[in-house]
């Protein structure tokens, strides 16, 4: 497939679009959505960007976290994890938990919403 | 006579069954609200009568709002009343509405004039005296609101700390997605809460955005509709939570101010005495429930129930909470 414009071109296009040109026409209820949408916009450019590695690295800290993980899919991982901490086998005294968690919420929050206090807090430590 | 002319001429014929014949409304404009809640602006004409007068209401057939842990609003108007009794800064409940007026269930209240929108209170000049003095004056607001006796009122339900987990939990749970940051922080709280302390009545709602404050501080303390029988550390707790901290996290009440002052100010006026520690567990609760709320208006996107962008987005929120609990649970672990 071609991709000129890419994806994210695109994204940025219509992004382009609801700043300069629809969101200025808006007032109210529909000016306030029109933000949310360009907010929205901007997720996805980080989303596209930052995916994959996010994936990957999430992938390879729940190989190490886990035993018997050959052959099992990222999803599947995560789900045993759950299982792990419901059953209380692991807790909040696992180092290996907790630094996995947190960089984790730190590569998620990076996309969603990179400007949230909680992000600076976590990235002082 | 279009629909809202007919509206309009009903509601006048409220206001003059509470101030007179001699009065007219000028005007009645809808500020804000969801389906099934609305609030409305009402301007009058005449003497005898205040200028403006803030209607809440729920249109007929709507009565019931999605939200199943409310109270309704005759109940809410109710509560409103005793507060004001009990010495709570409350707008005054001018009439609530009887099903035979024909313009839904609700009530019609004073206007206090001040600000709600969180940002404006945090940052702006003029609402520097205010934050100094919102501390304290929460505290004993919260103070008199945990004395009300609510025994009256129907529809006031108990809902414990550890209830709430459970409750959130099960939410969690149906929904089906795997956030095991979730897992974890619903475990320790589950482990870790503190001894129930006998029910009383508590907001429910207790934060920046459902306060009216002014350039003094606290004018008055507004919607009602989650109040229940709890611990009163919930309603300090929610304030805390880093959610409605609106981006000034080293404040850890509402972003505004320490929560030190507000829990000296509710022992003085007759509240429990608290530690800023006996607080740690329901700030954590707070970001969880939170947390788990906007997977819950998410999931009304994802159903087809609700099609709006902001619906959709508020899905990539959830993360927001998800931070906030690694950071406090990395605060537990080394505690």
């Amino acid at each position: 497939m071609h991709d000129q414009p890419s994806v994210s071109e695109l994204v940025q296009a219509v992004k382009n679009f609801v700043d300069h040109s629809a969101m200025p026409e808006l007032k109210g209820r529909a000016a306030f959505h029109a933000r949310v949408a360009s907010n929205v916009l901007a997720t996805i450019l980080r989303d596209l960007d930052a995916r994959e590695a996010n994936d990957g690295a999430e992938y390879e800290r729940l190989k190490a976290l886990l035993p018997d993980s050959d052959g099992k899919t990222r999803q599947a991982l995560n789900e045993e994890l759950q299982g792990r901490i419901r059953s209380g086998e692991l807790t909040i005294a696992s180092a290996a938990l907790m630094e996995h968690l947190k960089k984790t919420a730190i590569a998620q929050l990076k996309v969603d919403q990179p400007k949230y206090s909680g992000l600076a807090t976590a990235l002082e430590d | 006579m279009s629909e809202k002319q007919e509206f309009d001429s009903r509601l006048q014929a409220v206001l003059r069954r509470v101030y007179g014949e001699q009065i007219a409304l000028a005007s009645a404009n809808r500020l804000s609200g969801g389906a099934s809640q609305e609030t409305w602006l009402l301007t009058l004409s005449g003497t005898g009568a205040p200028d403006t007068l803030i209607l809440r209401r729920a249109p007929e057939g709507m009565e019931a709002t999605d939200d199943s842990r409310a109270i309704g609003l005759p109940n809410e108007a109710r509560l409103i009343r005793k507060a004001a009794a009990t010495g709570v800064a409350v707008p005054e409940v001018v009439h609530v509405l009887e099903p035979d007026e024909g313009v839904g269930e609700g009530f019609i209240m004073s206007r206090v004039e001040g600000e709600t929108i969180a940002r404006r209170i945090l940052r702006d000049d003029e609402y520097a005296k205010a934050r100094e003095h919102l501390p304290a004056q929460c505290g004993r607001a919260l103070a008199g609101i945990h004395r009300i006796d609510g025994s009256d009122v129907p529809r006031i339900r108990e809902s414990t700390g550890l209830a709430q987990v459970e409750q959130y939990e099960q939410t969690y749970q149906e929904i089906g997605v795997c956030r095991p940051i979730f897992d974890l922080a619903i475990v320790w709280l589950k482990e870790n809460a503190p001894k129930p302390l006998a029910p009383l009545l508590v907001h429910g709602d207790f934060r920046l955005g459902n306060i009216m404050v002014d350039e003094q501080g606290l004018a008055a303390v507004l919607d009602w509709e989650l109040a229940h029988y709890g611990d009163p550390r919930e309603d300090i707790g929610w304030m805390c939570t880093n959610s409605w901290r609106f981006g000034q996290s080293e404040k850890r009440l509402g972003g505004f101010g320490d929560v030190e002052p507000l829990l000296e100010a509710y022992a003085e006026a007759g509240g429990a005495e608290f530690t800023p520690r006996d607080i740690d567990w329901w700030d954590m609760l707070g970001s969880m429930k939170w947390g788990i709320m906007c997977m819950g208006m998410y999931e009304t996107f994802r159903s087809g129930a609700d099609a709006s962008v902001e619906r959709a987005a508020i899905g990539r929120r959830v993360s927001e909470t998800e931070m906030d609990l690694v950071n406090l649970l990395e605060g537990q672990r080394h505690a």
